[in-house]
């Protein structure tokens, strides 16, 4: 019987005594996050396209709350570069030509299926899975999900793949948005 | 000193844990898709490991012998491995980010592993000493981290192989790995331990 007791004390100890240190560590090692990561993180465009050299926007957000430059998107361009400008109180500064250049129009990539070989690699540096396909079966962009970000031009070694403008059409076609300065006053007014 | 270099070599190759005892087989099959993460696995693997065989060895030596408990051990195990893994993985993320960032996901993976826990049970089925129980812990996982690195490697190749359509997608790893134990089952005799 008094076995069975300290078995059942000696578990129940146990048990108190790790519960009181993960509850300890889970105070003592809190990781508050970083408000401002999560700011700069939302003006990000979210392509996930790793040209700021960054595995993707939420590290690169990160990065630039350390102290990283704000000039190294080429996706979001030099409206993302004002807006950060503006959210951390700095000067705004051309984009670096380094990591790519901003495009004009938004593009999508197009393989050209007749001449894909189904090598797979475009698959895997497509970030946001926008292409479709399986080993030695020709690949397609799903053209909705694809961002433009480039990433899939470089790997193939058939050189199929096109970065062309994104046509607008009768679903698509939309009046000029709003100039910035207008948006600025009405926010300012709210 | 060479009794502990002969622990090493066993664990590492002769008794290999996932080809030859057959342990650990989920994390073998599930994250060996890809180098990178068989290798994040690896890195958290060898560190579960290693403290987890120190930490059982202790609470078995000075708790469970003196009080005549060796039938609680597994249970204990799994609760001192569960803590362990969950303390150490709040205060490298509070310590070090980077570090955080290669084993993170993959350490509270790792905590109900069976391997982790096969360690811990088969120092104490071996009588290894405290020096012993380590080595036997590291060794272990090094031998784990050898044949999920060449698993994952042989994996990524496979993907792009022309492979008969019965044999498409897990039947073929399976098939590898079968291989794989069987290439290992030769060093059987190397060392007798």
């Amino acid at each position: 019987m008094s076995s069975i007791l300290i078995a059942i004390l000696l578990l129940a100890s146990l048990a108190i005594i790790f519960g009181a240190i993960l509850g300890f560590a889970a105070v003592r090692f809190k990781v508050e996050g970083n408000p401002i990561v999560d700011q700069i993180d939302n003006l990000l465009p979210q392509t996930q396209c790793g040209q700021c050299s960054y595995p993707g926007c939420k590290p690169y957000a990160e990065a630039i709350a350390g102290g990283e430059k704000i000039n190294k998107c080429p996706p979001g361009g030099e409206s993302t570069i004002i807006a950060l400008a503006d959210l951390l109180g700095v000067e705004p500064e051309p984009l670096d030509a380094e990591h790519g250049a901003e495009k004009d129009l938004p593009m999508v990539a197009i393989i050209r299926e007749e001449e894909c070989i189904g090598c797979t690699k475009c698959i895997q540096a497509c970030p946001i899975d926008a292409i479709m396909g399986a080993a030695k079966q020709m690949h397609t962009v799903i053209a909705d999900e694809c961002t433009g970000c480039d990433l899939c031009v470089e790997p193939c070694p058939v050189d199929c793949i096109d970065m062309v403008p994104i046509e607008t059409t009768l679903q698509s076609w939309h009046w000029d948005k709003p100039k910035d300065s207008i948006a600025a006053t009405e926010k300012e007014a709210i | 000193m060479s009794d502990y270099l002969l622990i090493l070599v066993s664990t590492i190759l002769v008794n290999n844990f996932v080809l030859v005892q057959f342990l650990g087989l989920c994390p073998f099959m599930g994250v060996s898709n890809k180098l990178e993460t068989a290798i994040g696995m690896s890195a958290a693997t060898t560190f579960v490991l290693t403290l987890a065989s120190v930490c059982s060895y202790l609470v078995y030596a000075y708790l469970l012998i003196p009080l005549e408990l060796e039938y609680l051990r597994t249970i204990s195990f799994i609760m001192v491995i569960a803590v362990v893994v969950g303390f150490t993985e709040m205060a490298i993320r509070k310590t070090s980010p980077l570090l955080y960032r290669v084993l993170g996901i993959f350490l509270p993976l790792i905590t109900t592993n069976c391997a982790v826990l096969g360690v811990a049970l088969l120092n104490i089925k071996r009588d290894n000493s405290f020096v012993e129980s380590i080595l036997y812990g590291f060794g272990a996982a090094v031998g784990f981290s050898l044949v999920m690195v060449m698993f994952a490697a042989m994996r990524e190749r496979i993907t792009v192989a022309d492979v008969p359509k019965p044999f498409q997608g897990s039947a073929i790893s399976m098939i590898t790995a079968g291989l794989m134990s069987l290439a290992f089952l030769g060093f059987t005799g190397l060392v007798s331990i």
